[in-house]
């Protein structure tokens, strides 16, 4: 690259460009965070609320989440188990800035939420769930998606015990 | 000139459509396509030779058939060999962004006279692998979770009905009334009615949704003919044609769970919005609407997207049988995805074909009193949309 088109570039090169490892595909449980403090999980290449590059993660793997909804689907895809609990979560957002070491609370942007599979069908909306670590959530291939396009383990969240 | 002011394009008629059967067809997707463009050239007027611009609206042939490039094999079974082609997919709005694509091919001058076929070859996949190839639009993180579009449905349905206290029967009801006007609908997959009770108790499929609440898996095609305002007349001579007064498409987010309020869908309310604009016409003005019931839950959020309904209300209008064939505004009289059939490519350009018959008078006996008409065609679970208005040429 040209020192000129650098500058037209606002100074990045193709290093800053190329997308870090697990930032756009969602591999773990990491929220993005922009410059403006707007966060996504998964991440994106720029933020959707801003424009701005999304320089910062915030790990979410052991934060507590509240149940927005859920479903339990019985017609699955090829490679994935039957009855197939699923929920959208949202995250204790604070609690998950008071541990971290790059963000003090309240300056983070939210909701975060996720998509993920659930233990157990027997929940309700509103309910506390936490995730807990599963090396496979659905069998590689079986699918149309190429195997190695993606990672295939990840977090299903099960009640929190009172 | 701002963006979507379309004063200095040409004003765009539609002067001819077809459609297939729906439903489960012996026929590929290159016989489906040539059936639907053939009978569509006839009822236009027509000569192949004359088609500028050819486009066909498909989701996804390579993956369910491994055949690809249809939109030149439809040129050479068509006859329309010089004629510019191009495959337009948006998913399960790949018809409603053929249609879009096919406006802006005349209203810019590009051609005088563009046809558009939308298609799709599914029912030869098993319900598992048709799902799968539609999953595929999700990203990664949602992907390896094994969420499926049902899935998205039923994790919506679920949070509306908490949050509005409606009843779980209201969502039945849209499934039985789009049942009902299947009925009167010879292309339609289904033509038969089915009864609350019916639906209620079929089987859950994503909880809180059963059977009843989910299209089918189809195979067909269907097909419209555009040319500039000014040469309609021509083609049609003293017989009706639409013209496109409104036309727009959104996205929203891709990752379904980043949406601000899940009950919303950004991309229907802003496609609504300038698609309103550009026909410099109101909710209130729309005679009869198709909608995607892909799952009965869409039919709400589409209603209060679009402006039919307040927000959390669309279930009372349903309930006071405003959207049935005699209401108020009639909503899905093709029958809607849900009796007529999904496949996916055509199901937004089978949607145009419903409102361009009800305008121009030949929707046969499902005629309601229409000027103003208004199609809604959503890709993903809402992820880009395209929505469409045509008036009664003068």
């Amino acid at each position: 690259m040209t020192e000129e088109s650098l500058r037209a570039d606002g100074g990045r090169s193709h290093d800053d460009r190329r997308v870090r490892e697990g930032h756009l595909s969602g591999d773990d449980l990491t929220a993005y965070v922009c410059p403006n403090g707007h966060a996504t999980f998964p991440g994106h290449q720029r933020c959707p609320e801003c424009g701005e590059h999304q320089m910062e993660s915030l790990d979410l793997s052991e934060t507590e989440a509240t149940v927005v909804t859920w479903t339990t689907s019985t017609a699955t895809p090829p490679g994935v188990r039957e009855p197939n609990h699923l929920a959208i979560v949202e995250f204790d957002l604070e609690a998950a800035l008071e541990g971290s070491d790059t963000f003090t609370p309240g300056t983070v942007d939210g909701p975060i939420r996720t998509l993920a599979q659930l233990t157990t069908g027997d929940v309700e909306s509103g309910d506390r769930v936490e995730p807990t670590y599963v090396d496979e959530l659905r069998e590689p291939g079986a699918g149309i998606r190429e195997p190695d396009s993606q990672s295939w383990d990840g977090y299903r969240f099960q009640p929190v015990e009172d | 000139m701002r963006p979507g002011d379309c004063s200095r394009m040409r004003e765009v008629a539609i002067i001819g459509a077809s459609m297939t059967q729906f439903g489960q067809r012996d026929a590929w997707i290159r016989e489906l396509l040539a059936e639907a463009g053939d009978a569509c050239l006839d009822d236009a007027g027509v000569e192949s030779g004359d088609v500028d611009h050819l486009y066909v609206s498909n989701m996804a042939s390579g993956e369910f058939e491994g055949m690809t490039g249809v939109p030149n094999a439809l040129a050479h079974d068509l006859g329309c060999l010089g004629a510019y082609t191009q495959r337009v997919d948006q998913t399960s709005s790949s018809g409603g962004a053929g249609l879009y694509a096919a406006w802006q091919s005349v209203a810019s001058g590009a051609s005088d006279a563009t046809m558009l076929v939308g298609g799709e070859k599914m029912t030869h996949r098993t319900t598992a692998e048709a799902t799968d190839v539609i999953a595929s639009l999700t990203h990664p993180a949602e992907y390896k979770h094994g969420v499926t579009l049902p899935s998205f449905a039923g994790l919506t349905a679920r949070h509306y009905l908490e949050r509005f206290d409606a009843p779980r029967e209201s969502l039945a009801k849209v499934a039985v009334k789009n049942h009902e006007n299947g009925t009167r609908n010879p292309h339609a997959q289904f033509q038969k009615e089915v009864d609350l009770e019916t639906v209620m108790n079929s089987p859950i499929v994503a909880d809180p949704l059963r059977l009843y609440d989910f299209c089918p898996i189809t195979d067909g095609s269907a097909a419209l003919m555009l040319v500039p305002v000014e040469d309609a007349r021509e083609y049609v001579g003293d017989d009706a044609y639409a013209v496109v007064s409104g036309v727009a498409g959104a996205t929203d987010t891709h990752v379904v769970h980043e949406r601000e309020d899940p009950t919303v869908m950004a991309g229907v309310v802003e496609s609504g919005k300038r698609a309103f604009d550009m026909a410099e016409l109101d909710p209130g003005d729309v005679d009869v609407a198709e909608l995607h019931d892909m799952f009965t839950i869409l039919e709400f959020l589409q209603m209060e997207g679009l402006g039919f309904a307040e927000h959390g209300m669309a279930w009372e209008r349903v309930e006071a049988g405003e959207t049935k064939m005699d209401g108020a505004l009639p909503i899905n009289t093709s029958g809607g995805l849900k009796s007529k059939g999904h496949p996916l490519g055509a199901s937004g350009v089978a949607q145009a074909v419903e409102i361009y018959e009800q305008v121009v008078g030949e929707a046969g006996s499902r005629q309601v009193d229409a000027d103003v008409a208004l199609a809604c065609n959503v890709g993903g679970f809402g992820n880009c949309v395209i929505t469409t208005i045509l008036e009664a040429g003068q």
